[in-house]
């Protein structure tokens, strides 16, 4: 018997694709102001970077305000729980037809890897990338800060190493939206809002 | 429509004013047009001081003097008088008096030629009276009629009536209109400053490359600020004089600006020739992004793209060594590329010419080092010896990235005593009659005080000459691209992280990997779901 649950409001559905949207925009530009390719050409590239940029902040001031007033924010606390267990149906069980160990629920909507993942994301690759894009954005002002000294190396650096990780997690993830109950089970919650479960 | 009319009515009432009272007026007063620009109060036609008859320049200087007291006394005190120099920063004697080049080399000895873009009259040997008023030249620099013109050869001389130079030699040097000239003074001009200035290293635009006779009338796309139908800047607009001091020095430039604007009532020190003084040090209204590289990058970077761009090439190599050879006649020759300029001349050896030319970049803190006449030099097969050591570094907070004409030469110099020598190459005894070198320079090192071996060989010379005129338009400054590439122009400046240029070779190699491993890791990992095919 299949049961519907509807687990992601139209709010951060709109989040989530438009998010997405502007990261692989962000990306695109990225490597071609990095040098990697030209697509743009760096002067457009940095242009349309720096507004993708901030069109993401915009996003971000409205989708933490959401996490903060609907309570969603507790989706993201990380858990031991089934941990082991999700790993090893990734590993094995998925394989073997083996059930999902996680049944989601509205107030459990990511499995305990996926809290993991994106607890991580947003604890380290995040910030990573917003802190050296911000100081990137306002090189002009780092002498009135008291950052006269810090080298815009380190910055790019840090910057650019927060891109790979956001590239190798977009990979996975897109991936992964696979690997729900059924192949697009994931992709169709997201999309619709509501997901099938068993 | 109202003002249109106006200006009709205007038009046709001068024009009836004109018929009636033209005629009359051309009686009584002189038929010679006013200049162009009436920008200064007194009409020197109208002084009885100048209404005569004047056979040389220190006759005129002398009227000039009766009024302008003071003026002989300030000229001597600047450079263009001294032709010295003494940099504060290094504690170096310079000055043309001083240094050598690898153009032309040096003035030694060859004092009657170079002193022809001297501001005085008959400096021909080191015996030259600097406290002599009458011999300051006023006109060379206030000539609005572009009648005067020094004669080469002559000292700095100019001649009243046609006069036979050198004595005996059956040459006659035309005599110019003292009177008339003197009777037409008025501010200095592009015309006055690039008399000289344009003509460095001895021809329209060889020395500077940012200045040539293009400059005089240039259009927009030239100079944005000397546009002839725009801004029409003089040289003075931004060299700005003190006294009759003119601001703005290759001898110790000012490489970097941080004291912004300088205004009408502001107390500053500040050299008011540099683009600072006039933009501040955030000129960039639009994108903040570009002040941000203000603080690293001198302006004349981006907003002069390339220099020679007027039609006139400059010179970028002078290879002396190669001098000397001469026809089958035994008679000097020359030898011209397909724009009809000399590339070999038997005097001077072979030059490269270069036209709209990429400017060569590096960082610059205004410290400029020269080698003298008195500095050891170490020949080398790999180095060349730099004529001037311009200092800078990505680290001492004074330095910016700054275009540069390097200009690289092979010069006689003298292995033995390990200097650099200064030819006698003008007049019928300098090199560039006699084609022998050792005697040249015996009487070269002999008026510039310095011992000489006897011995003549060649060193490769280097010499970086700062970049700051032909600003062009903002739409035709560089874009980022220009530097921010992996071959762009900034690939050789050191100390800064250019995006798109620099990279962390490690964070890339290892970036991509990870990529690559999760990509290969997710495509296995599916395949793996789609062969054993149970679920789904």
């Amino acid at each position: 018997m299949t049961e519907r649950i509807y687990v992601f409001k139209r709010f951060e559905r709109f989040w989530h694709w438009s998010q997405a949207g502007l990261i692989m925009f962000l990306m695109l530009t990225a490597f071609d102001i990095h040098g990697t390719y030209t697509i743009f050409g760096f002067e457009k590239a940095v242009l349309y970077h720096t507004n993708a940029a901030w069109a993401l902040v915009g996003l971000w001031v409205f989708a933490i305000f959401w996490h903060f007033t609907t309570g969603e924010w507790k989706q993201y606390i990380p858990t031991t729980e089934k941990v082991v267990a999700m790993a090893q149906y990734y590993l094995f069980g998925i394989f073997k037809n083996a059930p999902h160990p996680f049944r989601l629920t509205q107030l459990r909507k990511h499995n305990p890897l996926q809290r993991l993942a994106y607890l991580g994301i947003m604890l380290f690759v995040g910030p990573l990338i917003w802190i050296t894009g911000w100081l990137y954005l306002f090189y002009g002002d780092w002498a009135a800060w008291g950052l006269g000294n810090l080298p815009l190396e380190w910055v790019a650096t840090g910057h650019t190493i927060g891109a790979f990780m956001m590239l190798a997690f977009l990979i996975a993830h897109v991936y992964l939206t696979t690997a729900g109950h059924t192949p697009t089970a994931h992709i169709k919650a997201m999309i619709t809002g509501w997901e099938d479960v068993d | 429509m109202k003002s249109l009319f106006i200006r009709t009515a205007l038009l046709v009432g001068c024009a009836a004013w004109l018929a009636t009272t033209g005629p009359a007026l051309a009686d009584e007063t002189t038929p010679e047009a006013k200049p162009l620009k009436l920008n200064t109060t007194a009409n020197h036609s109208k002084f009885k001081e100048l209404q005569k008859t004047f056979l040389t320049g220190p006759e005129v200087t002398k009227a000039c003097l009766s009024c302008h007291t003071e003026a002989a006394g300030q000229i001597h005190r600047t450079k263009h008088w001294k032709w010295e120099y003494l940099n504060p920063a290094t504690n170096q004697t310079l000055g043309k008096k001083n240094v050598l080049n690898n153009y032309c080399i040096s003035i030694a000895s060859n004092q009657a030629a170079c002193t022809t873009c001297h501001v005085g009259y008959g400096w021909k040997d080191n015996k030259f009276d600097f406290t002599s008023e009458e011999n300051v030249d006023c006109l060379v620099c206030h000539d609005t009629s572009g009648g005067y013109v020094k004669p080469p050869g002559m000292a700095g001389n100019v001649v009243g009536k046609d006069t036979e130079f050198p004595p005996g030699s059956g040459n006659i040097v035309k005599g110019i209109d003292l009177s008339k000239i003197a009777q037409k003074v008025g501010k200095t001009s592009r015309d006055t400053c690039g008399g000289c200035h344009f003509r460095g290293g001895g021809g329209d635009g060889v020395k500077h490359g940012d200045l040539d006779s293009s400059l005089a009338a240039p259009e927009k796309e030239l100079d944005v600020h000397m546009d002839a139908v725009g801004l029409d800047f003089t040289c003075a607009t931004c060299h700005k004089t003190s006294s009759h001091d003119v601001a703005g020095s290759r001898y110790a430039p000012t490489a970097k600006d941080d004291k912004g604007i300088q205004g009408r009532g502001k107390a500053g020190s500040g050299n008011p020739a540099t683009c600072v003084a006039c933009h501040g040090n955030g000129p960039h209204k639009k994108e903040a992004r570009l002040n941000q590289h203000a603080s690293k990058v001198a302006c004349q970077t981006c907003h002069i793209p390339n220099f020679a761009r007027g039609g006139i090439p400059t010179k970028m190599e002078w290879d002396w060594s190669t001098s000397g050879k001469v026809d089958k006649d035994g008679k000097q020759f020359a030898i011209k590329d397909e724009k009809g300029h000399n590339i070999y001349e038997s005097r001077k050896g072979d030059f490269k010419l270069g036209e709209n030319v990429v400017p060569e970049y590096a960082w610059f803190n205004g410290y400029v080092e020269y080698t003298l006449l008195t500095s050891k030099i170490e020949k080398s097969p790999t180095e060349r010896t730099p004529i001037n050591k311009l200092g800078g570094s990505p680290t001492d907070g004074k330095s910016m990235i700054w275009p540069m004409k390097v200009f690289r030469g092979t010069q006689p110099y003298d292995p033995e005593n390990k200097t650099l020598v200064t030819p006698h190459t003008t007049g019928p005894d300098g090199y560039w009659t006699t084609l022998v070198w050792d005697k040249a320079i015996e009487t070269g090192m002999k008026d510039s005080g310095q011992p000489f071996s006897g011995k003549v060989d060649f060193v490769n010379t280097v010499m970086s000459w700062p970049i700051t005129h032909m600003v062009a338009p903002k739409e035709k400054a560089l874009g980022c691209a220009d530097c921010h590439s992996k071959n762009g122009r900034l690939a050789g400046i050191q100390g800064v992280y250019l995006p798109a240029r620099d990279n962390n070779a490690l964070v890339d190699n290892t970036g991509w990997a990870v990529v690559l491993l999760t990509l290969l890791g997710v495509l296995g990992h599916g395949a793996l779901r789609i062969v054993t095919g149970r679920k789904h």
